[in-house]
């Protein structure tokens, strides 16, 4: 029964809004301060001598001065002109899992008990964080099937980063660290795998695909030897295909005496369904941000959950929360710990999130989130087979699970457009961007949308039809799709200073020196 | 979008060859019996097909090619206006024509030269425009070797488009391999394949710098992390047989030494043993040596032996062992075999079959990709 769906006109708002920092008066105020009073003043003395001499401005901040309804309107303007997570369909950002982050958690987030607590403070008053943090903790163990998790990594790639240190120091432990130099990945697991491996000091082992898309397991075992460190893998991997030999690759890998590890960045439709321990992993990480509801992005942070089994918990990243009766301690008495990835002990608001999301969804919840995943991915998938210029690689018969690798490759051969184009082209219709694919494009012209949860038969449903649209004009008149995008805030921003270090610029400071104040008319 | 200059250049007789089993048509003997037995030029056809791909384009290109059938006739036939330069002798061009057009053409400063032929053709350009300007192929030979073309003239015409388009700057080149062919070996059965020399050609695949995805290592940062690692891990009084290419070339350039591109060079100590050397040298070098060889992979084909590099000998390789072999490539370069293996040819079905299995090819600073090698 096919309904006839009905695309928005849509155009997003073009305000030309300025800088903050080009903004407002001298002397104009948002908020008055009131003044201590004279008594006070007697007693403590002026407030500068509350702040050590060293660490006194010697000259006054230049913040932007500007009152509360024009910063107000500042930041709204600002905000009207993005597609984001709660003004558009986001679901074409796949491996982002890009779901629901509930506004109730922000109540949470937002209480004084989370903002106005303090790493440094005394554990004894932070009582409440650690059990927190030590239940969903528990939480995970249970997910997964191993023993102890932490949450120091404030991304997916500090927690792959945080396991090859770990495969460090356990290769070490035993002696073994000069001969074991070698970290085995694969071109579809997330680039951070190879990179954070390198950069632990490990020579990196990229595995191709084979012609089903699996991980080559032949290539694997030609990889396996006395140098393997370990195995780092995204399972799924970013094309959707889940390895059924997932437990021979750890099998291999540990018959040679090394480690194995599975980035669970892919993990919204595995939960209640699979676990890594039964496939054999000595450890894993989960984004907080991305299957467990915590905001992306700016409103984030993020947070990783690293987690490993029993007899790996010494190497740990220190502290890690322990229960003494009813205390909780943060233990950072671990002789064999690899030390510190990050300051304090993690982005407790994130942690907070999605402990409060998990306690909301249940176990059948996360069951249930996890095969609405799974169904929605592919159903979207069947309708965008249909769409002319799209391709599927590798598997054409079987079930992905939560995400689909597709090519735009036809479109391409056919009409010109590819798939930067029909990104371009898809903000025309007030839908985000599809996220495209991981460096190096083994497929070529990708795209990787992934349907989670919290979309709607009728999102999913108009974002196929999108597509649609896009690769009828592809087809018919290519000039559209290859200007777009027309109806966005602006047309294609000159992204060449972004490449040149005598023109980028992270801060203001730096953008007025290169620049000479000149303003933002260049870009 | 600026005006930007397409050069076109049409070789009228490439490919005609093919259909009348001849290998080639270097020749006017061969290119008279072609003719004779109804031969029909693919090359025309071909372009034609190419150009489609760049119709939409032509308010802001500007296509500079040479009278009638080296490019003239076909840009017409899309209904596009030529800007016609030179002149030839009609129905009776040579490789010389084709010489004196990319000299036109490079000299006319155009942004990007398109041609029609196969691998004579990319050789007669080559001679002229060296790395001067960047090229790229229209498949409408018989001999189709070299790493200059595109998989099919539709792709050709799209990649021209898309160069044309994004401008100079905005797409990267890649030096991609000339390969000459031995035409009467060849017509003999011997596929006797000599590196000729590196053209540069707009990348391919999705390998393209775009801000939102993240920066790629270029191939020259990629070339340069490779040969940082075998330099790292050079041991002593070992000699390096260097192979031919530009990525071999990147080892001897962070050493200072000159590379013989075309060649095999060998290094022992970080000092230059050899230039350009054949089998025999190369077999008098390594006599009780403990020896390694160093190899590239010809792009878009995936050759590692047999190619351009027959100094390297089934007995030089029987001598070094399987073991004491390092191939490198960019991951450019693997992209373009499109999930194809890696292919040796020596010439010893013995040497080749122990050659063929998974080897580890570096593609960076400790780096490594697994492929597999087959004969």
């Amino acid at each position: 029964m096919k309904k006839d769906i009905k695309l928005r006109r849509y155009h997003s708002p073009v305000w030309s809004e300025p800088v903050i920092m080009e903004m407002g008066h001298p002397g104009e105020r948002g908020v008055l301060v009131p003044e201590a009073e004279e008594e006070i003043r007697a007693t403590v003395g002026e407030a500068e001598s509350c702040i050590p001499a060293n660490m006194r401005r010697k000259e006054l901040p230049r913040l932007p001065e500007i009152s509360q309804l024009q910063l107000l309107r500042h930041f709204l303007h600002l905000s009207q002109e993005n597609l984001g997570m709660d003004s558009n369909i986001e679901l074409g950002m796949g491996t982002a899992t890009m779901k629901y982050s509930p506004k109730v958690n922000e109540s949470l987030a937002r209480s004084p008990q989370m903002t106005e607590i303090h790493p440094y403070q005394d554990e004894r008053t932070i009582q409440g964080i650690l059990e927190i943090m030590h239940k969903l903790n528990l939480f995970l163990t249970e997910i997964s099937g191993l023993d102890q998790f932490v949450f120091q990594p404030s991304g997916g790639g500090l927690a792959t980063y945080t396991n090859a240190c770990l495969f460090r120091a356990y290769h070490a432990s035993r002696g073994e660290l000069e001969q074991r130099n070698e970290v085995i990945t694969t071109i579809f697991s997330h680039p951070v795998n190879p990179a954070t491996a390198n950069a632990a000091g490990f020579r990196v082992i990229n595995l191709m695909p084979d012609e089903k898309g699996y991980p080559d397991f032949e290539a694997l075992k030609a990889s396996c030897s006395k140098r393997t460190a370990g195995l780092m893998i995204t399972n799924p991997e970013d094309t959707g295909i889940y390895n059924p030999r997932i437990k021979e690759f750890v099998d291999a890998v540990h018959g040679v005496g090394g480690l194995c590890f599975c980035d669970q960045a892919n993990a919204n439709g595995m939960l209640g369904i699979a676990r890594v321990r039964e496939a054999g992993f000595d450890a894993c990480h989960f984004n907080l941000h991305k299957t467990f509801s915590s905001p992306h992005g700016s409103f984030g942070p993020g947070c990783a959950a690293f987690g490993v089994r029993e007899e790996l918990a010494k190497f740990l990243p220190v502290p890690v929360v322990i229960v003494d009766g009813d205390q909780y301690h943060l233990d950072y008495d671990r002789p064999q710990s690899i030390g510190k990835v990050r300051e304090f002990f993690g982005n407790i608001p994130a942690v907070l999130r999605a402990y409060a999301w998990i306690l909301s969804m249940g176990a059948e919840g996360l069951l249930e989130a996890s095969q609405v995943s799974v169904l929605n991915n592919n159903y979207l998938g069947k309708q965008l087979m249909t769409i002319p210029g799209v391709v599927k690689y590798y598997d054409q018969e079987n079930f992905r699970m939560e995400l689909t690798r597709f090519s735009w490759e036809k479109l391409k051969e056919d009409t010109g457009c590819g798939a930067e184009d029909v990104q371009r082209r898809m903000i025309d219709y007030g839908v985000q961007v599809h996220f495209m694919s991981h460096h190096p494009w083994v497929v070529p012209e990708p795209f990787t949308p992934e349907p989670c949860e919290s979309y709607s038969k009728e999102d999913i449903d108009y974002f196929a039809e999108v597509l649609r649209q896009i690769s009828k004009e592809a087809y018919t008149d290519p000039e559209i799709v290859k200007t777009a995008p027309h109806q966005a805030t602006i047309h294609r921003p000159n992204t060449a200073p972004l490449h040149d270090p005598k023109k980028w610029a992270m801060t203001w400071r730096a953008y007025l020196k290169k620049r000479g104040g000149s303003g933002l008319s260049e870009l | 979008m600026t005006q930007r200059k397409l050069g076109l250049i049409v070789n009228p007789v490439a490919g005609i060859g093919g259909r009348v089993g001849f290998k080639g048509s270097d020749g006017q003997e061969i290119l008279d019996r072609a003719l004779e037995m109804g031969a029909i030029p693919e090359s025309p056809k071909r372009t034609i097909e190419a150009l489609k791909k760049i119709v939409s384009l032509k308010s802001r290109i500007e296509i500079i090619t040479y009278p009638f059938e080296m490019g003239e006739d076909e840009v017409r036939a899309c209904n596009l206006i030529p800007t016609v330069i030179g002149s030839i002798r009609k129905g009776a061009t040579t490789a010389r024509d084709t010489q004196n057009a990319a000299r036109d053409m490079l000299m006319s400063k155009v942004d990007l030269l398109l041609f029609a032929g196969g691998d004579g053709t990319a050789r007669d350009i080559f001679d002229v425009i060296v790395d001067k300007i960047p090229a790229l192929g229209i498949p409408a030979g018989v001999k189709i070797h070299s790493a200059v073309f595109a998989i099919n003239p539709q792709y050709a015409g799209m990649m021209a488009a898309e160069y044309l388009e994004k401008g100079p700057g905005s797409v990267r080149l890649c030096e991609s391999e000339v390969m000459d062919t031995d035409e009467q070996a060849f017509r003999e059965g011997k596929l006797e394949s000599k590196l000729y020399g590196y053209l540069k050609v707009p990348c391919e695949r999705g390998m393209i710098q775009d801000v939102k995805m993240g920066s790629v290592a270029g191939e020259e940062a990629s070339m340069d992390a490779m040969a940082q690692d075998i330099i790292d891990n050079m041991e002593d009084d070992v000699l390096y047989i260097i192979g031919p290419g530009t990525t071999t070339r990147a080892i001897m350039n962070k050493l200072n030494l000159e590379k013989t591109l075309l060649g095999v060079d060998a290094i022992h100590n970080r000092q230059l043993a050899g230039r350009d050397l054949n089998e025999a040298q190369l077999l008098r070098l390594i006599e009780g040596k403990k020896a390694r060889i160093i190899m590239g992979v010809i792009g878009k084909q995936g050759y590692v032996f047999g190619r351009g590099n027959q100094q390297i000998s089934p007995k030089v390789i029987k001598q070094i062992g399987r073991e004491n072999i390092i191939i490198l490539a960019t991951m450019n370069k693997i992209l373009s075999l499109n999930g194809r293996p890696l292919l040796v040819d020596t010439g010893d079905a013995e040497v080749d079959s122990m050659l063929c299995g998974y080897v580890q090819v570096i593609t960076g600073y400790e780096e490594r990709i697994v492929l597999k090698v087959t004969a």
